[in-house]
């Protein structure tokens, strides 16, 4: 069993950076800033909300490297699935 | 070589590195892959629809974001208590598991009630205040195929979860595979934070 192996880390502290994240999140919609940038922040809060819940609650963090590519897998596609959209979303 | 994989990973010497360390989680997670990819896919054809749509209202207007805010609080607090329960049942600790599982399970219970009043709320209060209809519009017709498409998900959590509890309590099932019940729901956790980012709040 190597789940013994490491420590158990910290949930309440990664609910803690959850839950300021989301409420930075509902505060920057209303910044008076270009919406171009606060989409780009949103992403960025979103996507680290995401990463903290797999990095630990799901703990990808402390298992092999095979699974962590699994859960690689769909974001990469979704971006190839994007790109390859791209000449549908900007016509010429 | 395989003698070093077994001293790093505690595998067996008959085993490569590749080899998981549980097939139930190997499983679960090809499992997730592959829902992530359906979420992908409605996302990012969500976020086409809305690009090439001329007319699109603000979403946190329309929509509105302080019960959708509770919402998420909740779910990202049973996830916590999602972890408490493993964390619990993994120490043997069968009367703490009970607790927080049944936490979570009510938490996701109250995350479909807060849902359904939301729907219902939105499809005959909402939506005609603003002239927008659930078949004619891209906003409503998106935003209920992704909310119901997760909506869905946290229905099969909430069985899938009662019926871990049941079999840990009958002795059937161990840590093991409350751990992969975890996976699940930590997933549909995760699909949340970006549901209610992408549809909600940008």
């Amino acid at each position: 069993m190597t789940e013994a192996a490491h420590k158990e880390p910290n949930y309440i502290g990664v609910f803690w950076w959850l839950l300021v994240l989301t409420v930075i999140e509902i505060a920057v919609i209303y910044m008076p800033i270009a919406k171009f940038a606060i989409a780009v922040m949103l992403i960025v809060l979103a996507v680290t909300k995401a990463a903290l819940v797999a990095l630990y609650f799901m703990h990808l963090k402390f298992e092999r490297i095979t699974l962590g590519w699994i859960a690689l897998s769909p974001f990469i596609l979704c971006v190839f699935l994007i790109l390859m959209l791209l000449p549908d979303i900007f016509p010429r | 070589m395989s003698e070093v994989a077994a001293l790093h990973t505690g595998a067996q010497a008959n085993e490569s590195p590749l080899t998981p360390e549980s097939w139930g989680k190997l499983g679960m997670w090809l499992f997730l892959a592959g829902d992530a990819m359906s979420f992908g896919g409605l996302i990012v054809g969500y976020g086409i629809l809305r690009h090439a749509s001329t007319k699109w209202p603000v979403p946190a207007e329309v929509l509105g974001i302080n019960l959708t805010a509770l919402m998420t609080f909740v779910l990202i607090v049973s996830s916590v208590t999602m972890v408490l329960s493993l964390s619990a049942i993994q120490q043997g600790d069968r009367a703490k598991f009970n607790k927080f599982m049944g936490l979570t399970i009510l938490g996701g219970l109250f995350f479909l009630g807060c849902q359904a009043y939301e729907w219902t709320h939105l499809l005959h209060d909402v939506l005609p205040k603003y002239n927008l209809s659930f078949s004619k519009d891209l906003f409503a017709t998106t935003f209920f195929v992704l909310t119901g498409f997760h909506g869905m998900h946290v229905s099969g959590g909430v069985i899938y979860n009662i019926c871990v509890f049941l079999a840990v309590n009958r002795g059937r099932y161990e840590a093991k595979h409350v751990e992969i019940a975890a996976l699940y729901w930590h997933f549909v956790d995760l699909v949340w934070i970006l549901i209610f980012t992408f549809v909600y709040l940008l």
